[in-house]
């Protein structure tokens, strides 16, 4: 499938449904799509209306498009409903346990340069209990691709708050309301020092697409914030019935803003969600810098490093 | 050499280019040594955000095919014991070293412990077995280091080197050999196709074959109970296959795994059973029983994990007393009484850690219970 098939953001919020707006040409990918699926594990354990698969065939696509090794790619994820995308994808994955995927892939990609490694997880997942991990894997810009999937709540464990819980919302450990402050992630993860920021609901499928073919070509830490419904957990205790609902809310509360400020990413349910790519910067990563810094100080005495594979 | 650089060294030779750490004291020198080293000889060290993402980045590089070590002390230890798990769940080859000091909590920081010696065993929620191993010098600090990664890649598991913070700051003569006259256990990869194999269904021994990450077998690694293609598993049936072949994978090794010194079992009336730092101590003690005329065994445990419950009920049936010696409340002595049973008196000359016995204390144990 060529990049055309996939739309450029707009500057307004896209009219049409996702599943109308997927041109003609690519079918032909599609049928490429169960090979990076283990049809075998299907079904899949999310409810319906869950935006957790609809990002899930975004990747898929942009992984198609970028022709990605299928044994060069992969999935490492924590735990939750997101945690569980690893053991959907065909490809090396690794379940690995809460908050701590990121480490994990740390290691899988130092040790394996050659690989490419993203990490597929949740919200309450990477930020909160994983949120260390987060803040120092951005800061040494290791080239692992995050794609974070916000649905505004911890939905594996019943509906419990998360740092990303937006103000207000009924969750079972918040029954009369949220009252602490939400995490902008864009904002958070640009202090860190990652070097893509992009934030997309699962409404923009095709943008999301784009944006995981512009982090496989960077060289970085790159981090993908998917706006997904639950309406299990989080829309039915917060007025979107279902999670069509949600999409519904999506569609016309998003506003795209392409490398505004991120302090300004505002994302207020019901109100405004700022999408749009933030950040697109370029800095050497860990193993680059690594590299660079030793030759430099070390002189021969450096063994350029390759892996550590036995 | 201190035994902290021994262990450093031992891991190199081990084949280990891949370490995770986070500073600790007193177990700081061997991550020291590591980041001077690593990068001379084409590896790489980390120094990660905590011990957690330590002991995580290393299943991580493991599943890329590296040789994988992390270094703590008590309070890091108890923050990896969920990796330890992990590690124990997916069957990955990797190594631990705990430089033991006074606990609980922040405790004795630069004074030595032997108090994780349970916490080892049990700390990981679950049920499970692993190998832990306890050197009494920095030559044994070399020794067992490749001992522990020759015994994960064997059986597929994280394998511990107790070491304390008297053994890790000693210094000794080690004896380094020669690359090709040490042994090394190499990664057992399966000679499986992509298609027909599956994580967990090509065993040996009951310990199955790897793949690395990128050799094409798109594999799935969980941490949930899973089957042998390694998929999730959410039931009793699965739950009980899967923990009872980790469990037994090391249960039916114990023969190969458990390493013991010995000396003068035979005629022994009183056995002093000891490991680590202890053993020294202990030793000089027997002596000193000994040129008074009694007849004491001594034992040191060089593999305290898995237990060596079929030798410790032998002995029993023929001594009257084992005297265990360790710097703890009582963690080993109880193992040692519940294989001797009433066969066997068992006591312990135990201190809450912070410095290793004096001779005369165990001395004055051993003549008690003689008495």
């Amino acid at each position: 499938m060529t990049e055309s098939c996939v739309a450029e953001p707009t500057n307004s919020v896209i009219e049409e449904s996702p599943t109308e707006s997927i041109p003609a040409t690519e079918e032909a990918a599609c049928t490429h799509l169960e090979d990076f699926l283990r049809m075998d594990r299907i079904p899949h354990i999310w409810c319906p209306g869950c935006g957790i698969g609809t990002s899930v065939n975004s990747f898929l696509r942009a992984v198609i498009d970028s022709k990605i090794p299928q044994n060069k790619l992969c999935i490492v994820s924590g735990i939750g409903c997101t945690g569980r995308v690893a053991g959907y994808i065909n490809v090396d994955s690794f379940h690995t346990t809460h908050g701590r995927a990121i480490p994990f892939a740390t290691g899988l990609k130092l040790a394996n340069p050659e690989l490419m490694v993203v990490v597929y997880s949740g919200d309450g997942d990477l930020t909160a209990i994983g949120g260390n991990h987060l803040v120092h894997a951005a800061r040494r810009n290791i080239d692992i691709k995050v794609i974070c999937v916000n649905n505004f709540i911890y939905s594996m464990t019943g509906g419990q708050a998360a740092p990303t819980t937006p103000a207000g919302t009924i969750a079972s450990t918040t029954p009369y309301g949220y009252f602490e402050n939400q995490l902008n992630l864009p904002q958070f993860l640009e202090a860190c020092g990652a070097v893509y920021i992009a934030r997309w609901t699962t409404f923009h499928v095709r943008q999301i697409q784009k944006a995981v073919c512009e982090c496989f070509k960077k060289k970085g830490f790159t981090f993908i914030e998917v706006i997904a419904p639950c309406p299990t957990l989080y829309g039915r205790r917060n007025e979107y019935r279902t999670g069509l609902d949600e999409m519904k809310m999506f569609k016309e509360k998003s506003k795209i803003k392409n490398n505004i400020d991120t302090r300004e990413a505002t994302l207020i349910p019901g109100q405004e969600i700022v999408v749009g790519k933030f950040v697109d910067r370029e800095r050497p990563n860990f193993l680059d810098s690594m590299d660079e810094h030793y030759g430099r100080v070390l002189g021969d005495a450096y063994k350029p490093y390759t892996g550590a594979i036995a | 050499m201190d035994g902290d650089s021994a262990c450093c060294e031992g891991a190199l030779a081990g084949g280990c280019r891949f370490v995770a750490g986070y500073p600790i004291t007193p177990s700081t020198e061997v991550v020291e040594l590591m980041a001077r080293r690593l990068p001379k000889i084409g590896g790489l060290f980390i120094q990660m955000e905590d011990e957690i993402a330590s002991s995580i980045a290393i299943s991580g590089a493991a599943w890329a095919g590296a040789k994988t070590m992390t270094v703590t002390s008590g309070p890091g230890f108890s923050l990896m014991m969920e990796h330890i798990g992990y590690a124990v769940m997916t069957e990955t080859p990797c190594v631990f070293v705990n430089v033991q000091r006074g606990g609980p909590s922040t405790g004795l920081p630069t004074l030595p412990g032997q108090q994780d010696m349970m916490q080892v065993r049990w700390g990981s929620h679950g049920d499970y077995e692993v190998i832990a191993l306890a050197p009494n010098s920095p030559q044994e600090c070399f020794d067992l280091t490749i001992q522990c990664f020759n015994f994960a890649e064997k059986y597929r598991l994280p394998v511990f080197l107790m070491m304390d913070e008297c053994v890790g700051h000693m210094m000794e003569k080690v004896v380094i050999p020669p690359a090709d006259e040490i042994e090394l256990e190499p990664r057992r990869y399966t000679s499986q196709k992509p298609g027909e194999y599956y994580p967990y269904n090509d065993l040996e021994n009951l310990v199955p074959k790897m793949i690395k990450a990128g050799d094409g077998y798109n594999v799935h690694i969980t941490g949930l109970t899973h089957d042998h293609r390694g998929y999730p598993a959410m039931n009793a049936a699965a739950q009980q296959k899967l923990v009872e072949r980790l469990v037994k994978k090391i249960r039916d090794a114990a023969n190969d795994i458990i390493m013991v010194e010995s000396d003068e079992l035979d005629d022994a009336d009183v056995i002093v059973v000891s490991y680590g730092i202890s053993s020294r101590v202990a030793s000089r003690a027997v002596r000193l029983a000994r040129e008074r005329g009694h007849k004491i065994g001594n034992l040191r445990l060089i593999t305290v994990w898995p237990f060596p419950e079929s030798l410790i009920e032998e002995l029993s049936q023929r001594i009257k007393a084992f005297v265990v010696v360790e710097m703890n409340m009582g963690q080993i002595v109880r193992e040692v009484q519940r294989c001797a049973g009433s066969r066997a008196l068992t006591v312990g000359v135990l201190n809450a850690g912070g410095a290793v016995h004096k001779p005369e204390e165990i001395l004055e144990r051993i003549l008690g219970v003689l008495s």
